[in-house]
């Protein structure tokens, strides 16, 4: 039981990380850039819903899609300004842009709202399902969380499949330069690759902070940087990748925790990641789903 | 070519933002730089303004600034106040030191957590610049440096094993667990003195589980409290990881009793925490916000008034050492044109020798390692409030 019971830990983790994988993912497979600064839109994201619920007694919803419009409008904002200026400069200029706009957020947060530790309150209730009486447990934010991931990794194929954005994204993703030939507007294609990934950031946000209530301006770079390694685990690029990766690394780290040792389950973590990458270098899922979004 | 310039214009209107972002948010440090004048003893500290544990550092700073806005209105002895960030990391801190020693630094705050401390006490102890820290408690801080002095109420040998002691005495249960955090000077201290004092008193202690920074998920090491029967669990931590234990502990119906350290204070004023998950929650500290002791209530509304925040231990560690300072520096007739090293060695006669009366506790003396010694109090949260303990 004590097995089952990790096992169920594992998946709770593995699906927050899934959640915040698929919008580094899908910003990676389209506009080919690692948006580092993907852990702080969660941040602000889960500011946003907490201002919105526990200052201004909203109904969660309402605080959910403040946080979503909120954090669209953001993810727009730092595209313009921050990475478009560069999109024709060395992909590295552009990550090290990544990591400042990061930074930027992070401190911003913390002049704006002070680095006093608040306690998110959970929009999903605390509540818990009790299986085989009471032996295992899994709570309601876990089984709310990887609803939203099926439902979110469903509809972003689908989007990315069957709609003329998604054609026009995935033409831009294979070649910017012949994309705009074909009269594509890449400028705005990836402004809404973007909107969708920041939007997803902040219902992210929210379910992170739901299951771990701890909010802080540093709360999204830890989890984003686990979640861009499951996303690189389950080949980045890849959208059902980010989701088998993040589940698969959640349920590892609460393994090797549990059966290792509590110190060194973030370099068994990265171990497992290293002898992936050895033997299938672009991940789990990344050679197939590759050319397709 | 327009279009060029276009794309470097906003390139550099956006690295001026994040310049001026980023100074402001390492600012504040430079407001008091005004008021210099050769009248004022320059008082500096280090302390993460910014970052995960900047919630510390600022409490420091703040707690210092109302003591030093107190003594300078009261005239006498003045004081000019600066603090630089040290983003919890010692090598920034070292940086931060080096600075406020080419502004001039005489006396020092040190550091106020405990590995910065442990950088800066090093300089500080070669460069013979005396050192108050208001909060680093590690033993390794004043360890060897005879000018390094401690305000923190205990440093962690003894509180570890007065919190062992405790359960002990109170025969509060019969199988002990500790989370504690392995990468953090003060978690691992304060485990390491408990489990001596333990091994001492025979206290049984059945699992041990550790966890490291940026850590959330404490299912595991609440399990493997739960399966070994633990009835007291020992968190040597602050409050932030606490509080997701609690929540996590509440989730999987497992209620022992807690025992918290100083670090545990602060709790309660997390904006959004329900106090009936710390409810039982027992500690030790010097300090408690909701005491009906004048001056503390003067001290905690005036910092609410210019903060918008309830003062933690750290802010009031931080008070109590200008005003220390302002006390020895009156009996040894220090003024301000003195050098650093005239007022180490100063310091060091006085403050061996003085008794002092704070908001964290009376009659406080230092030993010539430079350690405090004060009383530590039992509290217990009880309906989300302290409440003495005996």
């Amino acid at each position: 039981m004590t097995f089952l019971n990790y096992l169920l830990s594992g998946i709770s983790l593995g699906s927050i990380y899934a959640i915040i994988a698929l919008g580094y993912t899908m910003v990676y497979g389209i506009a080919k850039m690692l948006n580092f600064a993907h852990g702080d839109v969660i941040m602000v994201g889960s500011y946003i819903c907490f201002f919105a619920v526990s200052r201004f007694a909203l109904p969660p919803v309402v605080g959910v899609l403040a946080a979503m419009a909120v954090c669209t409008v953001l993810g727009i904002l730092v595209e313009r300004l921050a990475y478009k200026p560069l999109r024709a400069a060395p992909s590295l200029a552009v990550l090290i842009t990544a990591i400042g706009v990061s930074y930027f957020l992070q401190n911003g947060a913390q002049l704006l709202w002070t680095p006093n530790p608040k306690v998110f309150p959970s929009v999903v209730g605390n509540g818990r399902l009790a299986l085989f009486g009471g032996q295992l447990t899994v709570s309601y934010v876990t089984l709310v969380t990887i609803a939203s991931c099926v439902v979110i990794m469903i509809a972003l194929t689908l989007f990315t499949g069957h709609t003329k954005m998604g054609k026009a994204m995935r033409a831009c993703s294979e070649d910017k330069g012949a994309a705009q030939l074909m009269g594509i507007n890449v400028n705005s294609t990836i402004s809404v690759t973007f909107a969708i990934g920041s939007g997803l950031a902040a219902v992210a946000g929210v379910l992170l902070c739901s299951a771990y209530p701890n909010l802080v301006p540093t709360t999204g770079s830890m989890p984003g940087i686990k979640a861009f390694t499951a996303a690189v685990f389950g080949g980045i690029g890849s959208i059902p990748g980010a989701m088998l990766g993040g589940i698969l690394l959640g349920v590892i780290e609460i393994f090797a925790k549990a059966y290792i040792s509590t110190q060194l389950s973030d370099a068994v973590v990265f171990a497992v990641l290293i002898i992936v990458l050895l033997v299938k270098p672009a991940g789990l899922l990344g050679k197939k789903i590759s050319e397709k979004v | 070519m327009k279009h060029t310039n276009m794309k470097k214009m906003i390139a550099l209107a956006l690295a001026t933002i994040m310049l001026v972002a980023l100074c402001a948010c390492g600012g504040g440090s430079s407001e008091p730089e005004a008021e210099a004048s050769a009248e004022a003893f320059k008082l500096g500290g280090t302390g993460p303004l910014t970052g995960g544990a900047a919630i510390y550092g600022n409490a420091a700073k703040n707690g210092a600034q109302i003591a030093v806005d107190e003594i300078n209105a009261q005239g006498g002895i003045q004081f000019e106040l600066k603090y630089e960030d040290d983003a919890n990391d010692a090598e920034k801190a070292v940086n931060a030191y080096n600075s406020l020693k080419d502004w001039g630094m005489q006396i020092s705050l040190g550091s106020v957590t405990s590995t910065p401390a442990n950088a800066t006490s090093a300089e500080g102890f070669t460069d013979r610049i005396f050192s108050l820290t208001p909060s680093a408690s590690a033993p390794t801080v004043i360890e060897g440096k005879d000018n390094m002095f401690q305000m923190c109420f205990l440093d962690y040998p003894t509180q570890g094993g007065a919190s062992a002691q405790y359960i002990s005495d109170m025969a509060l249960g019969e199988k002990i667990g500790i989370i504690w955090k392995n990468d953090e000077d003060y978690s691992t201290g304060l485990r390491n003195s408990f489990v001596d004092k333990a091994a001492e008193l025979g206290l049984n202690i059945v699992a041990e589980s550790t966890f490291t920074e940026g850590n959330n998920d404490f299912s595991v090491q609440l399990t493997e409290m739960q399966n070994a029967g633990v009835d007291v669990v020992f968190l040597p931590m602050y409050y932030q990881p606490a509080s997701l234990i609690f929540a996590q502990a509440d989730a999987m119906g497992y209620a022992p009793k807690w025992f918290g350290v100083d670090g545990m204070d602060g709790i309660l004023a997390m904006e959004g925490f329900d106090p009936t998950l710390a409810e039982g929650v027992m500690l030790l500290t010097p300090f408690n916000a909701d005491s009906t002791d004048e001056a503390t209530q003067a001290f905690v509304a005036k910092y609410q008034e210019l903060y918008n925040d309830i003062p933690n231990q750290f802010a009031a560690d931080a008070y109590d050492c200008v005003y220390a300072y302002k006390q020895a520096l009156e009996a040894a007739g220090a003024t301000p044109d003195m050098t650093a090293e005239q007022l180490n060695d100063l310091m060091i006669e006085q403050f061996t020798s003085m008794s002092f009366d704070g908001l964290t506790g009376t009659g406080m003396t230092w030993d010539s390692t430079g350690a405090v010694s004060k009383s530590a109090h039992g509290m217990v949260i009880q309906d989300g409030a302290y409440a003495g303990l005996d």
